[in-house]
């Protein structure tokens, strides 16, 4: 059976929870599709999850956990009326009003919602390096969550790849328990924030390696060394470590709107007058259509955007039905 | 008397725990700060009450029994054990839904 709601979203970040508490209020009763449960980004809450102490945030003058947020920002939209759904969508149709969202087997079953506006709030995920022994030892020396493993490497040597604020705030993260902590970047100048850098470049335990990138992730049973080679010079080496974690980047999670939604090149929604999609009806909002902030801040900021625009675009909608069926 | 679905662990009640549970024993290795450790907290709850008399949940907390994670070369968590007759057979790392898991863990039950 295919439940009908007139606002759907998908995601639950703060773009995703903020939209569901707007809408709620508005008495939309939305329904928000949260994801699953797993140890990457892709899980209800979203990115914040796998971090600990969010300190810009506002409001917050002590700083507040990643989770934490996310476990009130939930509760807040609960408490208006928000609907929650744990489990991902797997298919989507824009091709018509109301949108069909699946969660199951689109060949062979209706879609479980039909929805007269979607919210898209699906964010994105860190970019891995894509080498067979990085999938391999995941939990046998490469991480995905330094906040969560960074623990085991107590005393041992850890590499964090990468030169944006994500990796740095990993590798000062894991200089609380690591004996060293080396930074490897492919090119010559990070480009994480002033701040960051500066606390950086001022912890005793870590170092950087330049203009590097990694080739390989050796280990038979657990992670023991990697393959890095020089870019400027071409030669190849190998580098001893306990301990190996990947922070180059992100991907929009947009799979799931392929050939249905303008995205730029590099994947991402691409939304204009506010947060409005290719597909009226369609709204985006959160990491998926920005490359440029990636803040949990902005984030929310966009989630109310999203929320404000389904709302008005809704009621005109319906206004439109009214003046035709008034003058029919 | 039903031994309790779920048990608390430590690095000294470890061994005997495992050797003695009359059913499979599920170890799940976590800890306070751990984000995903909390989300899965309550699924092997769950899975403990729904599984009761075919499956127990073990809880160790590495920050306090690191011995034991080390034992068993847990270096990511969650990381969860399942124990048979005091061996294990079987391990999952990183959090998962429900029913992944259970579709992991029951050909060992």
């Amino acid at each position: 059976m295919t439940e009908h709601r007139r606002v759907l979203i998908i995601g639950s970040g703060p773009a995703g929870l903020t939209a569901a508490i707007y809408t709620a209020r508005a008495d939309l009763a939305p329904l928000v599709i949260e994801g699953e449960i797993s140890s990457t980004s892709d899980q209800p809450g979203g990115q914040l999850m796998l971090t600990t102490e969010v300190e810009n945030f506002p409001g917050f003058p002590q700083g507040v956990m990643g989770p934490e947020l996310m476990t009130a920002m939930r509760a807040q939209a609960e408490r208006f009326g928000a609907a929650f759904l744990t489990a991902k969508a797997s298919a989507v149709d824009l091709s018509e009003r109301p949108f069909g969202i699946w969660t199951g087997d689109r060949s062979t079953e209706p879609p479980a919602f039909h929805a007269d506006a979607l919210i898209v709030a699906t964010g994105a995920r860190s970019l891995m390096l894509g080498l067979d022994g990085e999938r391999r030892l995941l939990g046998h020396g490469v991480s995905t969550c330094a906040t969560c493993d960074g623990f085991f490497f107590r005393d041992r040597k850890v590499i964090v790849v990468g030169g944006g604020d994500s990796a740095l705030e990993e590798a000062m993260f894991l200089s609380k328990f690591a004996s060293s902590v080396t930074v490897l970047h492919r090119r010559h100048e990070l480009r994480a924030s002033k701040i960051m850098q500066d606390r950086a470049f001022r912890n005793t335990k870590l170092s950087f390696r330049w203009n590097c990138v990694v080739e390989e992730v050796l280990g038979d049973d657990s992670l023991q060394a990697i393959s890095v080679r020089d870019v400027l010079t071409g030669t190849s080496e190998t580098l001893d470590t306990d301990g190996l974690f990947v922070a180059i980047g992100h991907v929009p999670n947009t799979d799931l709107f392929a050939g249905q939604l303008e995205m730029d090149a590099a994947g991402y929604v691409v939304t204009r007058s506010g947060t409005h999609t290719s597909v009226e009806g369609v709204f985006a909002c959160g990491d998926v259509q920005d490359h440029v902030y990636r803040q949990a801040i902005t984030a929310a900021g966009s989630g109310c955007s999203a929320a404000i625009d389904t709302e008005r675009w809704l009621e005109s909608v319906q206004h439109q039905a009214a003046a035709a069926a008034g003058a029919a | 008397m039903t031994a309790r679905p779920v048990v608390v662990l430590t690095d000294q009640s470890f061994d005997e725990e495992v050797k003695t549970s009359a059913e499979p024993l599920l170890v799940d290795f976590w800890a306070e700060w751990c984000g995903p450790c909390k989300v899965i907290a309550p699924v092997l709850e769950e899975i403990a009450a729904e599984r009761s008399g075919r499956l127990r949940i073990g809880k160790l907390n590495v920050d306090e029994n690191l011995n034991a994670a080390r034992r068993f070369e847990v270096m990511s968590i969650p990381t969860l054990i399942l124990f048979k007759d005091g061996e294990p057979v079987h391990r999952v790392v990183g959090s998962r839904p429900k029913r992944a898991l259970l579709q992991e863990l029951e050909p060992y039950l």
